[in-house]
């Protein structure tokens, strides 16, 4: 109700606006020496702030990059550099030899393709169904997804362990691969493909339908072509958050081959006797680097995908 | 799969010329079974992965088990009881509020500062957007592990503070700096989330409503209060709910930064769920722990979600 109302005063604002905005700009420009110098102060002062700002966002991936060629005396040192001053290899050269560093990221590469592909089958599947087909009990199965969402993963994750022991998968990818895809982390991807083939129009199954598709041949044909953007959504998503995995594989696995990265990670810290900090923070950067390489080629499309989303991964 | 004969007969119905009428009642039937094949995986997976495991865990708060021992004793609510006594429990959960207040208000505030920023007509945007945005795609672990070296006793931060003559605190091992450290270094590595969703709220407002505030004579502060904040509201309501949830079970950070201490300083509700259970064996318990801390997550949504009609303009 009210919102049309404002965007009934808006256009008649816009109209005024356009109408008059002309006269009002240039009643501002004149004074041109002093204006411009204030506009001038505000951009610096702005640009100013933005850098500062930007530090602690940047400043520690940067500095992780360097650091992996720092010897280890120079992590802390005051006052603290961010380049080395003598470059050393060492760090790096033990990153695959001191846990077995590439076996856990080719882990979490085969983890997460398996399951960014699996999620987009099972959420488009889900989606589609709740936003175009009708079946018996939709909304009350509808009702069970939702209120999957409201359940913290910490909380369920005791009989999930218990079953998983009972199973005999403790210690295997299976509860890894299986949970992600099929447990409530399907939620919002399902939420993402729903929303998303809502806004397919009517008109293009009717088409459909009168070349003889049918239901399957609509979904497989039509809608699930034309969802390239949910489909994006929900991957970037999914291969983030499982790229990314700690809390349950630190609960299902015990061996270090089978551990993904992220784990992998936390685990330079103690057993070796000797602290290994740039070994630790190169094998950090390696995880990171790629992924910003990614992020920064795709940044625009990335960026706007999720904020139109608008849900978190 | 099974569905793929259906397909195929349905596509024959499909072609059958003159008028549907005959073949609805069959389409009907189609229909009903691809839905509910189709909505099967995700609709069982939620039962089977999210659903019965919390049934599972409420009758488990109601019994001592310790798979340690092999017992599993039905105790009634004697659980519950031992967790209102239990001093650790509360103060985890005074801890959990703070951490997920201290990261709201801060990351809340500099996620629309950021935002408003970031909407100005200024050159260089998209690439300030994307530093901003970057730690979010970063690995928590690995942003937490970097940051673990900087916050270090003799670590970068300090080391910057000492050149300009101050001495800083040890920040995790430090009872009061600890779970404010913490804070911090959590808002750094989500808060570009939140900018993006206040951006996109802020692009969509009308450029005519504020320019018609602004000939009416309000002040930038003004017109930002009156016309921008009321329309995004609905954005504000989504962010501090995904912002607080998401909080009330933080754990990597806890984990890897401070394992809950120094003392209980930073053992938030989530970490001792996890060293009741898989440390300490105490299966029954931790449970009952969990039992509760879903029950203070749901009220604190609805909570959340029923104050929307006094601030939220736009309903969506």
């Amino acid at each position: 109700m009210r919102s049309d109302v404002i965007t009934a005063e808006a256009q008649g604002a816009a109209g005024d606006v356009t109408g008059g905005s002309e006269p009002v700009r240039s009643k501002r420009t004149p004074d041109s020496a002093h204006a411009r110098r204030r506009r001038l102060w505000s951009k610096i002062v702005l640009y100013t702030l933005l850098c500062v700002l930007s530090i602690p966002f940047i400043y520690p991936t940067i500095w992780m990059i360097f650091a992996a060629f720092k010897p280890t005396d120079e992590f802390f040192q005051i006052p603290p550099t961010l380049f080395p001053e003598n470059w050393t290899l060492d760090g790096v050269s033990k990153i695959f030899t001191v846990t077995p560093f590439a076996q856990q990221y080719l882990n979490s590469l085969y983890l997460a393709a398996v399951i960014t592909i699996g999620s987009i089958i099972v959420c488009s599947l889900a989606g589609y169904a709740f936003a175009r087909v009708r079946f018996p009990f939709a909304g009350k199965l509808f009702l069970v997804l939702m209120s999957g969402m409201m359940i913290p993963g910490e909380v369920t994750i005791i009989p999930i362990f218990r079953w998983v022991a009972d199973l005999g998968l403790m210690n295997t990818h299976i509860p890894l691969i299986v949970l992600p895809i099929f447990g409530p982390g399907c939620i919002v991807g399902v939420f993402i493909f729903r929303q998303f083939y809502l806004s397919l129009p009517v008109e293009l199954e009717e088409a459909g339908r009168l070349d003889g598709l049918g239901r399957l041949g609509l979904f497989w044909r039509i809608a699930l072509p034309l969802s390239g953007p949910a489909i994006a959504a929900v991957a970037i998503m999914k291969f983030l958050s499982s790229f990314n995995m700690y809390f349950e594989p630190l609960i299902f696995l015990r061996s270090e081959e089978l551990f993904p990265v992220g784990l992998g990670l936390t685990r330079y810290q103690d057993g070796y006797g000797e602290p290994l900090y740039n070994t630790q923070i190169g094998a950090t950067a390696l995880t990171v680097i790629p992924v910003l390489i990614v992020f920064l080629f795709a940044q625009r499309q990335f960026v706007e995908g999720l904020s139109r989303t608008g849900l978190k991964g | 799969m099974s569905a793929e004969p259906m397909g195929a007969t349905d596509r024959k119905v499909g072609r059958t010329p003159g008028p549907r009428t005959g073949s609805s009642k069959r389409l009907a039937r189609i229909d009903a079974a691809v839905g509910l094949s189709f909505a099967a995986p995700a609709v069982i997976g939620v039962l089977v992965l999210g659903l019965v495991p919390f049934g599972y865990v409420i009758w488990y708060s109601l019994h001592d088990w310790s798979p340690l021992i092999g017992e599993f004793n039905w105790i009634g609510l004697d659980n519950f009881s031992r967790l209102i006594a239990d001093d650790t429990v509360w103060s985890s959960f005074l801890t959990t509020f703070k951490y997920a207040a201290l990261l709201m208000v801060l990351n809340i505030t500099l996620a629309m500062g950021l935002a408003v920023l970031l909407n100005q007509k200024l050159r260089g945007t998209t690439t300030f957007r994307a530093f901003f945005f970057s730690p979010v795609i970063v690995s928590a672990v690995a942003w937490v592990l970097v940051w673990n070296y900087l916050v270090a006793a003799n670590g970068g931060i300090n080391g910057a503070l000492a050149t300009i003559g101050i001495q800083g605190p040890n920040w995790l091992r430090d009872p009061t700096w600890a779970l404010v450290t913490v804070v911090v270094i959590q808002v750094f590595k989500g808060v570009g989330m939140n900018m993006i969703l206040f951006l996109a709220a802020l692009q969509n407002v009308p450029a005519e409503l504020k320019e018609a505030a602004r000939i009416d004579g309000a002040t930038p502060g003004r017109v930002f209060r009156s016309v921008t904040l009321p329309l995004i509201s609905p954005t504000i309501l989504l962010v501090v709910m995904i912002t607080t949830i998401g909080a009330m079970d933080v754990f990597v950070p806890i984990q890897i930064l401070t394992q809950g201490g120094p003392g209980r300083s930073t053992t938030v509700i989530s970490y001792l769920l996890y060293r009741t259970a898989f440390e300490q064996q105490d299966f029954g318990y931790a449970s009952a722990i969990g039992v509760v801390l879903f029950v203070v997550v749901l009220v604190l949504a609805a909570l959340q979600w029923s104050s929307r009609k006094r601030w939220v303009h736009d309903e969506v």
